[in-house]
């Protein structure tokens, strides 16, 4: 494929490959403008940001419909990004959203021991049918308490089917918006977390809950 | 790193955004070689655009980034045309060719590309600007895999006598 590649490079071709970059300054402004005018004209399906957190980089997600993902570090943005485009839409892009905003600066608050819960808009469309149930369950838990996997698949609706709640949380789209580090295994310990079980004692514990 | 290294999937799309970080750093540059560093960002910007619209109907992830050449190719002549037509400040009308600005500062090697005949010019910035195979060429100049070489070939012979000259 790359038939000519080292073999007859002289020196004209070596200069050639050895153009100056454009200033990093051209590729923000083109980077932003993008961004601004793809959002204009409806072209972005999921718009995204990165937010630093005590926790790391964590990454939003947003349609037009609210706030649809929440990647915290331990995902890795590859795999959220990725989940993004095969689940919602491949044109996805950086850049903001309002409900992106209002997440941030929620965010900040919660994590500065401000702010008890999330008034953002949100879009439940990776999550469906019982799992759904179980999240929006999940989301009535009141900061800085606790539930058991039992009790929420109850409150869901379906007392039995604790181990298919316990699927629903370790696939929570929203972490920490819905809160399902609040809810823990019944013998005791935190229990598994997407965003890692260190990451889930440290929620629990700024919420003065462990 | 290629887009398929990046994912794997290759009947799956991957997300607008790497499309942009993995190939819009060289097409800046190859616009550059097209339109001059003045415009080479509207020249990016409308190409994005494009791309970003048409993206849903994309069907060969490996395709990418030649589609991605073809529609910054056609750009750049729309803003050649544009630019030829509209009103110019006295102070624009110095002779197009000689005067200009090589495509990014220090590289003098990079104006007398942009003197080349048009085809040669396509074939080498996309050869040594966007690193595209000789194949990948000839689908963005929609022409033969062998007449994307000549050119390349023919371009190089011509800034070499330029160079020693």
């Amino acid at each position: 494929m790359n038939d000519t590649r080292d073999s007859d490079l002289g020196p004209v071709e070596r200069s050639l490959r050895k153009i100056e970059r454009p200033d990093a300054g051209a590729w923000e402004r083109v980077r932003r403008q993008l961004s601004e005018r793809a959002g204009a004209e409806g072209l972005v399906d999921v718009s995204f940001e990165r937010h630093d957190s005590p926790l790391g980089s964590i990454l939003l997600g947003a349609t037009d419909a609210g706030l649809v993902r929440v990647g915290l570090p331990a995902e890795g943005e590859d795999a959220v990004l990725g989940e993004l485009a095969e689940r919602v839409s491949p044109r996805v892009l950086a850049g903001s959203r309002d409900s992106v905003t209002r997440a941030r600066r929620q965010l900040d608050e919660y994590f500065e021991g401000a702010r008890r819960s999330f008034d953002v808009p949100l879009d439940w469309q990776l999550t469906r049918g019982f799992r759904r149930e179980v999240l929006r369950a999940t989301a009535l838990i009141p900061y800085g308490r606790t539930a058991s996997y039992r009790e929420v698949a109850t409150d869901a609706g379906r007392p039995g089917a604790f181990r298919a709640a316990g699927t629903a949380l370790a696939t929570n789209p929203l972490p920490i918006v819905v809160p399902c580090h609040r809810v823990l295994r019944s013998g005791g310990g935190v229990g598994d977390y997407r965003g890692g079980s260190q990451a889930k004692a440290r929620l629990l514990s700024l919420e003065g809950a462990a | 790193m290629s887009i398929e290294a990046a994912h794997p999937a290759r009947d799956r799309l991957p997300p607008f955004e790497r499309v942009v970080e993995l190939y819009g750093p060289a097409l800046l540059r190859y616009c550059a070689a097209q339109v001059g560093s003045e415009r080479a960002e509207d020249c990016l910007q409308e190409t994005l655009l494009a791309a970003l619209r048409g993206y849903r109907r994309v069907r060969e992830v490996g395709a990418i980034r030649s589609w991605l050449y073809s529609i910054a190719a056609n750009k750049a002549v729309d803003l050649h045309r544009g630019h030829a037509r509209a009103p110019q400040p006295v102070e624009d009308l110095a002779p197009l060719g000689a005067s200009e600005e090589p495509a990014y500062r220090g590289d003098a090697l990079w104006s007398k590309v942009r003197e080349l005949p048009e085809k040669q010019r396509q074939a080498v910035t996309l050869r040594y600007l966007g690193d595209l195979s000789h194949s990948e060429i000839a689908d963005v100049m929609e022409t033969s895999q062998e007449a994307a070489r000549r050119s390349v070939f023919e371009g190089l012979k011509r800034l070499r006598k330029e160079v020693s000259a």
